[in-house]
């Protein structure tokens, strides 16, 4: 055949996709006003969501580390008891037989001392009336404890070996504003009973047995000589992050390789059940905002595109008339819808993201967010928008030519 | 296609009848015979509900007949699937509308390059095949226009541009000057006239008596019959 009229073959109708989308695109801009408003629900949408699963990682991260980090590496030894009654006994070097173990940060004795009594003051009595005297625990520990606790220090500094044998005190914040000593330099002395101690250090914290706040603190080695205390009352370890429930199976044996049964281990709950449950919770009721946000998103560009299709019938039958298959038709609206979610589903990843970091500023956390959902937000606004352009579309596709040029533009 | 080498009518309707509805059934066209040779310049009267929108529909393949035969420049349009018929409405047959049916918020050379979307090439050869035909209605110097910036002579020639641009074998008009003065009537029936001396084949819908007198040929619709009268013999068009 050649290629004079008569002899041309029909051939199917065509509509490359590059002009596809180009004529998409032309379609969007052509009301570019509506085609902002159309896609702020899917933005509104995918923000939300986006900052929802954003935050509450955000949110269920801070939760976890500090309350993980603390409570995972806390692993505390007591003497068994049967009945009401201690029945074991722990080392006096529990520390150092502690501390060779892989996997020990930290650890030290702590014991409150039996001071028949004694009360705590801070000036020798001259004059009875205006003596203060308090009755303050008084607690034994190895240097490595205040370590095991996390103390932080306010003033001064705390003992170590050197002062073993020495009567020095390390105050409880507590206990440093009842003896009203504030500063360290001057060695102030504080008398338990008629003992005379050197106060050298006063605690601003402990993350571990905040009953120590209120307590003076001697050390152990003084205790012994001085208060006869027979037998470490309980052993702090501070364990490496993973390592809590390794030393929990091993103290025992470090301790009392003879019969491990005399010691009772108290190590901490499993941290990635809790952390899987904190964000299991708040992502659950997010997300649920998220979606039927996205919902409406969706809803919101069904209902624009259906409105553009009954405006735009003279252009559907103008462009079936020079040739547009139905199907062309409907993949025009169908990439238009897509294409405007989209650009929701950037521009709403991207408000979710600053709504993430914002708030996030403004809480002081540390912004966390899977590399993943940034990527993932814009398909989902595609997916949205080309659910959203199934009923408009094939609508647009089913117009009569014939109804559609009729109708004056 | 051809028989024995001779060029086919381009439109060639036998019996062609249309019925629309199934409980009270309406013949809009009755038995249609109707032929229209390459370079022909027909025009088609009738009053309202005559038929002649039917027949419209039916000519530019947006419409299929109930029965009876259609042969555009011999192909046998009955038998097509839809997305052939699209395919061959587009590069055969130019659509005149009334209301020209021009994208508003595109240029006037998007308006026309529109008319090439749906079939090869590229976009380079599609922009310079729609400025050749914008300067053939006379309207090189308004490319980049907007149409509502347009007179309504001015918008329908972008519309005749955008149905010739794609070197149709025929140039359907439904009313083209319904929506214009005397004045630009007189200017766009100069340019048919034009056209059908280059040898284009034309086919104009009208129930506008001058229109019809400048066809070469003009039959006339009435409740769904045709009648044809052959020259161009002037004719009291009732409307």
């Amino acid at each position: 055949m050649s290629d004079a009229p008569t002899g041309r073959r029909s051939s199917r109708s065509r509509f490359a996709v590059r002009d596809l989308i180009g004529e998409s695109i032309a379609g969007l801009l052509s009301r570019p006003g509506r085609a902002a408003l159309t896609a702020a629900g899917t933005v509104l949408g995918v923000a939300a969501l986006v900052a929802t699963v954003g935050l509450a990682r955000t949110a269920g991260n801070q939760i976890v580390t500090r309350f993980d980090e603390l409570s995972a590496t806390d692993v505390t030894v007591e003497r068994a008891q049967v009945n009401g009654r201690v029945v074991g006994s722990l080392p006096w070097d529990s520390e150092r037989r502690l501390t060779r173990l892989n996997g020990v940060r930290a650890a030290g004795t702590i014991t409150e001392v039996d001071r028949g009594g004694a009360l705590t003051r801070s000036v020798p009595i001259n004059d009875p009336a205006e003596g203060d005297e308090f009755d303050l625990s008084v607690y034994a520990l190895s240097p490595g404890a205040f370590d095991a606790v996390r103390a932080k220090v306010a003033e001064g500094k705390v003992f170590d070996r050197s002062h073993d044998d020495l009567p020095v005190a390390v105050l409880g914040p507590g206990a440093a504003d009842d003896l009203r000593i504030t500063r360290v330099a001057q060695q102030p002395a504080i008398f338990i009973g008629d003992q005379t101690f050197v106060v050298i250090g006063v605690l601003d914290d402990v993350d571990r047995r905040s009953e120590l706040l209120t307590t003076v603190m001697i050390p152990e080695a003084f205790a012994r000589a001085q208060y006869g205390t027979p037998s470490p009352g309980s052993v702090q370890i501070d364990t490496k992050v993973g390592a809590a429930e390794l030393i929990g199976r091993q103290a025992p044996l470090a301790l009392a390789a003879n019969n491990p049964d005399l010691v009772k281990v108290s190590v901490p709950g499993q941290p990635k059940a809790v952390k899987a449950k904190v964000e299991g919770d708040i992502n659950a009721l997010f997300l649920l905002l998220g979606g039927v946000s996205l919902l409406v998103g969706a809803l919101g560009i069904a209902n624009v595109t259906l409105v553009s299709v009954l405006e735009r019938v003279g252009e559907i039958g103008l462009r079936r008339a020079v040739g547009a298959a139905r199907r062309h038709i409907a993949g025009q609206f169908l990439v238009e819808s897509t294409l405007l979610g989209f650009l929701g589903g950037v521009v709403g990843a991207s408000v979710g993201m600053v709504v993430i970091v914002a708030v996030s500023l403004a809480k002081d956390w540390v912004p966390v967010l899977d590399l993943g959902i940034p990527l993932l937000a814009p398909l989902a606004g595609a997916v949205v928008g080309l659910a959203s352009g199934v009923y408009p579309s094939l609508r647009a596709a089913s117009i009569e030519p014939v109804e559609a040029l009729r109708g004056g533009v | 296609m051809s028989d024995s080498g001779a060029v086919p009518p381009v439109l060639d309707l036998r019996g062609v009848t249309r019925v629309f509805g199934t409980t009270t059934p309406i013949e809009a066209l009755r038995r249609v015979d109707l032929r229209v040779g390459p370079g022909e310049y027909v025009s088609i009267t009738g009053p309202s509900g005559s038929g002649k929108s039917t027949l419209l529909n039916i000519l530019g393949l947006l419409d299929r007949p109930t029965e009876g035969t259609f042969l555009l420049d011999g192909i046998d349009t009955l038998d097509l699937s839809e997305g052939r018929r699209s395919a061959l409405r587009g590069e055969r047959i130019g659509f005149v509308f009334q209301s020209f049916h021009l994208l508003a918020h595109r240029s006037a050379l998007e308006n026309v390059v529109c008319a090439l979307l749906y079939r090869r090439g590229d976009r380079r050869d599609r922009r310079r095949r729609a400025a050749e035909a914008l300067d053939r209605v006379g309207l090189s110097h308004r490319l980049d226009a907007m149409p509502p910036t347009l007179s309504g002579g001015e918008r329908q020639r972008v519309a005749i541009a955008r149905a010739l641009v794609g070197g149709p074998s025929l140039l359907l008009g439904d009313e083209p000057t319904g929506n214009l003065d005397s004045v630009t009537t007189a200017a766009i029936l100069e340019l048919f006239d034009e056209l059908h001396r280059e040898g284009l084949t034309l086919v104009v819908i009208t129930h506008d008596a001058d229109v019809s007198a400048r066809a070469q040929r003009s039959v006339r619709m009435l409740d769904g019959v045709l009648c044809d009268t052959e020259a161009s013999a002037p004719l009291a068009v009732g409307s």
